[in-house]
Parts: structure tokens; C-alpha cells; sequence
């Protein structure tokens, strides 16, 4: 609150301003924080879906079940990949603190790469599920897996098309507050899907198939 | 080539426009006329150019809070509309006589009356005053993201849009307000109107998310030095519990309505009768979301109240603390009553107990806030200013519409009045007396604040005894054919001794839209009378908070120099200890730019939904590219501010000097 | 989430931005704009929020806040790989006789890797953002708890009394 100082019009009338500021004020930055409220709405999102899946993950219609779907070596290797880009996002983060833009930008490359592989072995696993009749249609439980993991999927995708934007707007004005900004969502964005992973690999994948 | 057209027209045919039905043709023509006057007007006035500039792609959180306000009054109309041919229909529509509205219509009058009121009423009246006033009252210049704030208002506008779109083209809905599955589903509503009803909510939905982010980012970061969280004003405070329960509930619509969508565009089984799915879900889930939703509602005519009762008794409000103890107990106990909304869905004894115990417990901190209000007042130099008259009619009112919810709350009555015309007098009786009353009581508060004037008081207090007077008339009746047994949405009754009620409801409804009328025309007598109704201090009615420190309107920066807080009803502080508004040694101004990416983006995203609602694939494909393109251009642009000079912030101060007439 | 907003430092020399600019423009923005942050600042009272520059960690060190370091996130990848490794080998292996104990083990280890994740990737601390970030988030945890809870609850209930005959065979209902 020291931040009262005399100001011109103040001499003239002769009272110090104690109502108001004679300097600029700048509000703190609310942009992490608006981000991390976005990230608890999404939240809610996914909760709503696992718990649709909760409720509905059992309902096989004589269909076909977790144990007998799911491949866990393969989502085993997915979420190595995830946790990877974790980290390597992570590497990304600690150039941008040292400012080494070079260093940052190939670790993001890195890391848009571990989140491809990540895509592109979600959907060979939907394309083999589909094909093999166990489709969204065929129950309410795929219905809720597709959807679930899906979701997870669609947001990771989203994830890289920011992240490749964002590689191409570091590169052409450098590490300005602006840019650390988005770097600083991003990478809230990226750690958050890996959380929620956590929780689809577990409540989804390993216990489908304890089921 | 027919490939192609199918993917670009969809299902859309001329048989989608309703000529063979004659009510939906002249509502047509008429609006196709009174827009082409609209435009006409715009053009004659060569005033298209200050629409876009300072309108369309303002950024001003005052700005916008208007332009939600006269959204919501809009939509009031149409909305209204709705429950006149209702009332109308209700009763003609005895024995023989069938009405003028057959079932098939009658249905999409009730789901687009209570689909509009509530997403498009509102919800825009209630984010628009608190977009207009929060800023104002915690002395910052604007909202934490102003482009995120012009983005929300016009995807809460297109959501509109595509609703009335519905009327003219396709149909809507036909399912109620909440469509539940499986009528809302594929196999029993196959056409467009339940798409419509979807794609416009998820698109106003995105809005009002967005809008409750930035809301709560403005009252945490932004609030002037020395407004701790217990300084700020009370509306403040219901505002900040609003957005967190906006925050914490709009995803759920989002989710629910996303897997409805699901099951109707790629056959997934969430809530079909076969293949596992489970139709009680949705019902669960959508009212996980619903019951906040009447929180996000009535908080914010809550934090009204408590403006215009301290400010009208002159008297610092009775027992703050308790007040926001209260909001923040109602905001965490909104989410532990849902279930009472389908007692009779079958959950049995023990959860329908837990949760109408929950909801009598939710009705305590509310009374508590009443009789607050009523400590205020005891004592208080009482002005029987119009938002004050508004603010008594809602004590008697919603206090009564109170009650009848405690009774439904207990399960074994509620078996009994599910559904029934009961439950539409309870739901009513809260929203009008509750959030309507709320908001012309606010907007009548701050209309000098935002335009420089007052509103005739007059043509004020007629509107406020149609209203009273009619609402009585209106839903008394309807908590008596309750009582009876008559169930609601219904068209059409066997029953002759019913009818009184029916034509008593009439009258009421007739009443209210005098009442309505009664608005229109005070809007429009006080534009007219405007110079006599001048409010030059900026401060016309002894006000207590800070925007009333301010001139009337506020210029585009706020404040000139960010106030300093000391106290609670700091304005009312300032005022006692002799405060001097200072007339020079000003400063320049940073403020954000004028944009119209939010216009096109939202824009982009209604094309988009129309091409989803009509299966035309192509448009819908290359929309949301261009929606995509459209944002990651707009995040190539960083030149998003500039600084208003110190001499223009001289010029305008010192237009208000003299306004002021000498003296502060 | 102690980010150095306030940056106040561009060291590290050759990574500085492109066009050397110290700023660099100012905005305010949708996602990932916002006003120029300045050091402290004479913000209103509640929770303190920030701090002066809080810059990079690993330079200036000693402020106390939590920053990036690279042994942080090593940490943090360990543990999460292992908290992840050893569910799946328990399932796989079916290294427990019972599922419902493999079910609460394997939960518990997603719980406790959550927290991980939290800590050490989203760095959260009870003071980033003068304690709202925390706060935001217990609330939000709260609201997932009742959701999923009160959804388990509720469907367990209405099936079991709208649909008794289903609830043991929805697997093979068609």
C-alpha cells in the first residue's frame, strides 16, 4: 500500500492523495490463473466422462469386454511416450528459463513428435478396434471408451497444433514475455493431459481388464 | 455431383421454411420487415461504421455489458411470446375446442420458451450487469481478458440466433427445456430440432464459460489496492460466487450435451434404451449442471439487492460477514441437492432422504440473507425509489416461491407435485420474483451509470405493479390446478372446472406484458425527457460503491487515476472524509484495442452448428477449419493495446469539471 | 506455479529474443496475452500473491519459490515411472490373487502419481497465485469427488430399483 505517493494536483490542494494512486498501476498478470480455471473446467469435463464410463463401463450388450479388447504391452508403450513428452517438455521449459532458444525449440520439437506417436499408436489401436466390430456403436462401454479416451486424444491433438503455432511465433520474435506466456500455458495444457492420462490408463485400462 | 450436394445441403430443402403454417409466416414476414427497417435505419443514419467500431468489436466491458443487457431484453420478448400463446392456448383448449396450436407446435413453444428464458434471458441480463459493474466497483479499467469478453458476448449472441434461426427454418425442439433422453434421442426425434436446441447451447455455453473465467481472473487479480476480499462490495462478492459456480457447472452441459450428440450423429449408446445404454444418466448428469445453474441466476439479483437496499436506506448493509459466509455456503451446497429435481426417477428411500435433507438446509442461508436485508432497512431513511420497490416486491415474492420449495423438498410431497403445474408456479414464482425482479431492480440502479441518465420513475412504477400484480394473477392460480392434479405441458383439458384458473392465469399474463409495454415505454419517454433526467454528479442516487464515483457514463479508461480502498462502501468512505477528485497531473492510460476477431470467430462457430444441424458436412468442415485459422491468426497478432494520451484524459476530466459545475 | 512472470531477466545470453527487443510488446490478449506484469505491485490486500521478480531459479536461487530445475523434473519422471511401471506389472502378472485388492492397489498408485505429476510438473504449491491455484484446484477436486461419487451412488440405486433384472446381466443384455 506504499505506493501513495504526492502527486502534482495533490501539492496544489494541498492533501496527499489517499484515495488514489498517482503512479500507473499494473494489475498482476492473470493469465496463468485464467488458464489454470480453464483446466479445472476441463476437468469437470473429463469427470463427467469418466463418470459416464463409471456408470455405463460395464454394459458389454454380450458384446466385447476390456479383458478381451484391450492390448496393455501397446498402452504401455503409449504412456512411456506420454510421460516422455512430460519431460521433455519439461527440458523445453528449462531452456526458456535460460533463455536458449535453440535449446527450447528442439525440445518442443521433441516433444510435438512424442505426442504424434502417441496419436498415431491411439489410433492404430482405434482402427484395429473398429474394425474387429468393437466399435462406439456396439455398447454403451465402447461407447464410453471411445468417447473417453477419445477426448484425451482430441485435446492432445490440439495440444500439438498449439505447440507447432507456438514454435513458429518463438522463432520469429524470440522469448518475449508474450511468448513465455503461451510457453508457461502449454506446458500447464501438456501436464494436465498426462494427469488425466494416469487416470485413463488406470481406471480404464487396467482395471477393464481386472474386470 | 450429388455426392457434392449432399454434402453441402445436407438435409436443408425448402421444405424446412413453414409456408403451410400461417402463425410462423406472418411472425416472419413481420420480423423480416421490422430487421429491414433496422438496417434501412442504420444505413440512413450512416451509422454502420460506428457499429463496428465502437459496438461490434468494443472490448469495453461497459460496452459489452449493454449489449448483453439488450440481448436479454430481446430475447425477453420472443421468449414472452411464448408464454402468450401458452396462456392463450391453455385457455381456448377445453373439451371440443382444440386451440390454434397443435401438439406437434405447442411442444416446441414450451421448450423454446423455457430455453430462452433461461440461456437467453437470463443469463445474458444477469452476466451483462455483472460485465458492466464489477469493473467499476473494484476501480480497474476492464476485465482481465476484454477480447475474451467481446468473444463470449457474440457466441452467447449467435447461440441466440440459432434458436430464433429454428423458427423460420427447420423446427425446434420438442422435448422441454432439458431434452431428455429418449425422446430427444435419434429414434424419436430424428429432425433438426434437437440438434438446434444442442449446437446453440454448446455454442452459448463456450460463451458463458469463457465469461466466468475472465469474471473470476478480474475480482482475484484485478481489484484496486486496499480492496481486500472482505472490502469488496456485496455484489462483488455474488458476482465472484456466480462465475466460480458458472466455472464449475457449464462443463458438465458441455459433457452431457457432447454425448447426446454422440447418440444422435454417430450412434454411440450413452442414453439409448438398448445396446447398455441408460437414459437415467443424462437426467443425472444434466442436473448435476442444472442445479447450479439456478444458483448462477439468483446470486447475482441477490448482490443487486443488496446494493440497492443499503443504498436506498442509507445505510452500510446489516451484517456483511454473514452475507458473504451465506453466498459461499450457498455456492458449495448448490452441488449436494441435484437429485431433488427426480425424486421420483426410482432412487428409493435412502438417497431421496439425503438429498431433501440437503435441500432444506440449502433454503437456511438465504433466509439468513432476507433478514439481513430486513435489519438494513429497520431504521434506514427508506427511499421508495423504483429498483427499491422491485426489491420489496421481491422479498414478499420470493419468499413465498421459497417456501413452496422447502415443500417440494420433501420427497413424499414432491411424488405428488413432480411435474405438475405446481412445480411450473414454484420455478416461476423464485425466477420471477427472485432473478426478473433482480434485474430491472439493477438495471434500473445503474441505467444513469451507463447512459447519463435517469429512467422515468413514472413509467417505472407502472412496469413494477403490472408485473407484481400480474405475476400474482398469473402463477397463483397455477399452484392451485397443481394442488388438483393438472400436470404441466400439457395443451389440451377435459376437466371444464379448471378453466377459471386458466383465464385467471390469463389475466396475469395480460397484466405482465402491460408491464412489459410499460418498459418499452419508459425507455423510450427517457430517451425523449432525457435532458430532464440528466444525472450530471455521476452519483444520482447517494451511492455508496465506487462505481458511483465515476461520471455517468464512465469514460472508456474508468478511472483516471486506479482509487486507492480503504473501507467498505468505499464511495460512501470517500464522501464522508471530504475527498477531492483531482483535476490534474494525469497520467497516460494503456488500454486494449478494439477487435473483430471475436465477432468473426463466433460467427465462424453459428456456420459451423447450422451446417451440423443440416448435415451439410462440407460447410460444417470447412467452417471449423476457417474457425481454427481464424484463431491462430489472431494469436499471430501481438499489437493488441495502446496508451491514451495524458492531454485527452486532461480534455475528459475536465469535461466532467465542469459538469460537475465547480463543485466535487 | 511460481513462473518468472515478472521476468525481469533475459541472462543466458545467446537465446535472447530474435530481434533483441528487452520488452517486446505489450498486449492484452485472449489466451496467452495479458497486461505487462510488473514486480509486486501495490495489489489489493488478501492472499500475497507472487513476490517481487520472481525470476529464474536456478541464477538467482535463494527466493524460496519453487522454479524449474532440472532436478525437479528428473525426480518427478522417476517416480512417475515407476508409480506407473508397477501397476501394470501387477496387472499383467497378475501378481495378486483377488482384483478388488489389485483395483485398490493399482488406485491408490494413480492417486499418489497424480500428486507427483502436481508437484513436480505443475509445480503446485500453496503460494503460486497467493494460494487461488491450490484453492481452485481443491475445489475442483471436491466437485470431481461429489460428481463421480454422487453419480456412482445415484445410478447404483436407480438401477438397482428401475432395472433390477439388468444389473446382473447388463453385460449381456442386447
Amino acid at each position: 500500500m506504499s505506493e501513495v505517493m504526492l502527486a502534482e494536483a495533490e501539492v496544489v490542494t494541498g492533501t496527499a492523495p489517499r484515495f488514489h494512486l498517482a503512479t500507473e498501476h499494473h494489475p498482476e498478470n492473470g493469465t496463468l490463473f485464467g488458464f489454470w480455471l480453464y483446466l479445472m473446467s476441463d476437468c469437470l469435463v473429463f469427470a463427467c466422462l469418466f463418470a459416464a464410463y463409471a456408470v455405463l463401463g460395464r454394459n458389454y450388450a454380450g458384446g466385447p469386454t476390456g479383458a478381451e479388447l484391450f492390448d496393455l504391452p501397446l498402452v504401455a508403450v503409449n504412456t512411456s511416450l506420454l510421460l516422455l513428452s512430460s519431460i521433455t517438455y519439461g527440458f523445453a521449459m528449462l531452456g526458456m528459463q535460460r533463455g536458449a532458444l535453440r535449446v527450447t525449440l528442439f525440445w518442443l520439437a521433441v516433444t510435438g513428435l512424442l505426442g504424434a506417436g502417441f496419436i498415431g499408436i491411439e489410433l492404430h489401436e482405434f482402427a484395429h478396434l473398429i474394425a474387429e466390430g468393437a466399435g462406439p456403436q456396439r455398447s454403451a462401454f465402447l461407447s464410453s471408451f471411445f468417447t473417453l479416451v477419445g477426448t484425451h486424444g482430441l485435446h492432445v491433438t490440439f495440444g500439438i497444433v498449439w505447440l507447432v503455432v507456438l514454435m513458429v511465433q518463438a522463432a520469429r520474435h524470440g522469448l518475449i514475455p508474450e511468448n513465455r506466456r503461451r510457453l508457461m500455458c502449454l506446458s500447464l495444457f501438456w501436464h494436465f493431459l498426462d494427469v488425466v492420462w494416469i487416470g485413463v490408463f488406470t481406471f480404464v485400462y487396467l482395471m477393464g481388464v481386472l474386470a | 455431383m450429388s455426392e457434392l450436394t449432399k454434402n453441402l445441403l445436407g438435409r436443408l430443402s425448402w421444405d424446412a421454411i413453414p409456408f403451410h403454417e400461417p402463425i410462423l409466416l406472418w411472425t416472419f414476414v413481420a420480423v423480416a420487415l421490422g430487421g429491414v427497417a433496422v438496417l434501412a435505419a442504420i444505413t440512413y443514419f450512416r451509422v454502420w461504421g460506428v457499429l463496428w467500431r465502437d459496438w461490434i468489436t468494443s472490448i469495453d466491458h461497459k460496452k459489452i455489458g449493454i449489449m448483453y443487457i439488450i440481448l436479454g431484453l430481446v430475447m425477453l420478448l420472443r421468449g414472452f411470446s411464448d408464454a402468450i400463446m401458452m396462456r392463450a392456448q391453455q385457455v381456448l383448449s377445453f373439451g371440443d375446442s382444440a386451440g390454434f396450436l397443435p401438439p406437434h407446435h405447442y411442444d416446441q413453444v414450451f421448450t423454446a420458451h423455457g430455453v430462452i428464458m433461461i440461456f437467453f434471458v437470463a443469463m445474458p441480463l444477469v452476466t451483462g450487469l455483472m460485465n458492466f459493474v464489477v469493473p467499476l466497483q473494484i476501480g480497474a479499467r476492464d476485465v482481465a481478458f476484454p477480447f475474451l469478453n467481446n468473444f463470449s458476448f457474440w457466441m452467447t449472441t449467435f447461440g441466440a440466433g440459432l434458436v430464433m434461426m429454428s423458427l423460420f427454418v427447420g423446427e425446434f425442439a420438442r422435448t422441454g427445456w432439458l431434452a431428455y433422453p429418449p425422446l430427444s434421442g435419434l429414434a424419436f426425434s430424428p429432425d433438426v430440432g434437437v440438434d438446434y436446441y444442442i449446437w446453440s447451447l454448446q455454442i452459448a455455453g463456450v460463451g458463458t464459460l469463457l465469461s466466468g473465467i475472465n469474471l473470476i481472473a478480474t475480482i482475484v487479480k484485478m481489484r484496486a489496492p486496499g480492496m481486500s476480499l472482505m472490502k469488496m462490495p456485496v455484489f462483488t462478492w455474488t458476482a465472484l460466487c456466480t462465475n466460480i459456480l458458472i466455472v464449475a457447472a457449464f462443463p458438465v452441459l458441455t459433457a452431457v450435451l457432447a454425448l447426446l450428440s454422440l447418440d444422435r450423429y454417430t450412434g454411440t449408446n450413452f442414453f439409448t434404451n438398448d445396446l447398455g445404454g441408460n437414459a437415467m444418466m443424462y437426467v443425472n448428469l444434466i442436473w448435476i449442471w442444472g442445479h447450479p445453474e439456478v444458483y448462477i441466476l439468483i446470486l447475482p439479483a441477490f448482490g443487486v439487492f443488496s446494493e440497492v437496499v443499503s443504498t436506498f436506506c442509507s445505510k452500510r448493509l446489516f451484517g456483511y460477514a454473514s452475507m458473504v459466509y451465506a453466498t459461499v455456503v450457498i455456492t458449495i451446497l448448490s452441488y449436494l441437492v441435484w437429485l431433488h429435481h427426480f425424486f421420483t426417477m426410482g432412487s428409493g428411500a435412502s438417497v431421496n432422504s439425503f438429498f431433501g435433507i440437503t435441500t432444506m438446509i440449502i433454503s437456511i442461508p438465504t433466509g439468513a440473507k432476507i433478514f439481513n436485508w430486513l435489519f438494513t432497512m429497520y431504521r434506514g431513511r427508506i427511499r421508495y425509489e423504483v429498483p427499491m420497490l422491485w426489491t420489496i416486491g421481491f422479498m414478499v415474492t420470493f419468499v413465498i416461491g421459497g417456501m413452496t420449495g422447502v415443500l417440494l423438498a420433501v420427497p413424499p410431497a414432491d411424488f405428488a407435485l413432480h411435474n405438475s403445474l405446481f412445480l411450473v408456479a414454484h420455478f416461476h414464482n423464485v425466477i420471477i420474483g427472485g432473478v426478473l425482479f433482480g434485474m430491472m431492480a439493477g438495471i434500473t440502479y445503474w441505467f444513469p451509470k451507463a447512459f447519463g441518465y435517469k429512467l422515468d420513475p413514472f413509467w417505472g412504477k407502472c412496469s413494477f405493479w403490472f408485473w407484481l400484480v400480474g405475476f400474482y394473477f398469473a402463477f397463483m392460480p397455477l399452484y392451485v390446478l397443481g394442488l388438483m392434479g393438472v400436470t404441466r405441458r400439457l395443451s389440451h383439458f377435459d376437466d371444464p372446472s379448471l378453466r377459471i384458473w386458466f383465464q385467471i392465469a390469463a389475466f396475469g399474463a395480460l397484466l405482465i406484458f402491460l408491464g412489459i409495454l410499460s418498459f418499452i415505454v419508459q425507455l423510450v419517454v427517457s430517451f425523449w425527457k432525457r435532458s430532464s433526467l440528466r444525472d450530471t454528479t455521476g452519483d444520482p442516487w447517494d451511492g455508496r460503491t465506487l462505481e458511483w464515483s465515476t461520471s455517468s457514463p464512465p469514460p472508456a479508461y474508468n478511472f483516471a487515476f486506479t482509487p486507492v480502498i480503504h473501507d467498505n462502501d468505499t464511495w460512501a468512505d470517500m464522501k464522508k472524509s471530504g475527498y477531492v477528485r483531482p483535476v490534474k497531473g494525469f497520467i497516460p492510460i494503456h488500454m486494449p484495442k478494439n477487435t473483430g476477431a471475436g465477432f468473426i470467430i463466433a460467427g465462424l462457430s453459428a456456420l459451423c452448428a447450422f451446417g451440423l444441424i443440416w448435415h451439410m458436412w462440407l460447410v460444417s468442415a470447412v467452417a471449423f477449419a476457417s474457425m481454427l485459422i481464424a484463431v491462430v491468426v489472431h494469436t499471430f497478432n501481438y499489437k493488441r493495446d495502446f496508451h491514451i494520451p495524458a492531454d485527452e484524459v486532461l480534455r475528459v476530466e475536465g469535461m466532467r469539471t465542469r459538469m460537475l459545475g465547480g463543485h466535487v | 506455479m511460481d513462473w518468472g512472470v515478472y521476468v525481469c531477466v533475459f541472462d543466458g545470453g545467446a537465446g535472447v529474443s530474435a530481434d533483441g527487443r528487452p520488452g517486446g510488446p505489450v498486449g492484452y490478449a485472449g489466451f496467452g496475452g495479458g497486461a505487462i506484469a510488473h514486480g509486486g505491485g501495490a495489489h489489493a490486500g488478501g492472499p500475497h500473491a507472487g513476490g517481487p521478480h520472481a525470476g529464474d531459479g536456478d541464477h538467482h536461487g535463494g527466493d524460496g519459490a519453487a522454479h524449474f530445475t532440472l532436478r525437479g523434473y528428473v525426480t518427478g519422471f522417476i517416480a512417475a515411472v515407476v508409480l506407473t511401471a508397477i501397476p501394470f506389472w501387477l496387472v499383467m502378472g497378475k501378481a495378486f490373487g483377488s482384483a478388488n485388492i489389485t483395483a485398490a492397489v493399482i488406485l491408490a498408485f494413480a492417486a499418489v502419481q497424480i500428486v507427483v505429476h502436481m508437484v513436480y510438473f505443475l509445480h503446485m504449491n500453496a503460494k503460486s497465485e497467493g494460494g487461488w491455484n491450490l484453492l481452485a484446484l481443491l475445489f475442483t477436486v471436491m466437485l470431481v469427488v461429489i460428481a463421480l461419487s454422487g453419480s456412482l451412488w445415484v445410478m447404483y440405486h436407480l438401477n438397482h430399483n428401475m432395472m433390477p433384472d439388468s444389473m446382473m446381466n447388463m453385460h449381456n443384455m442386447p
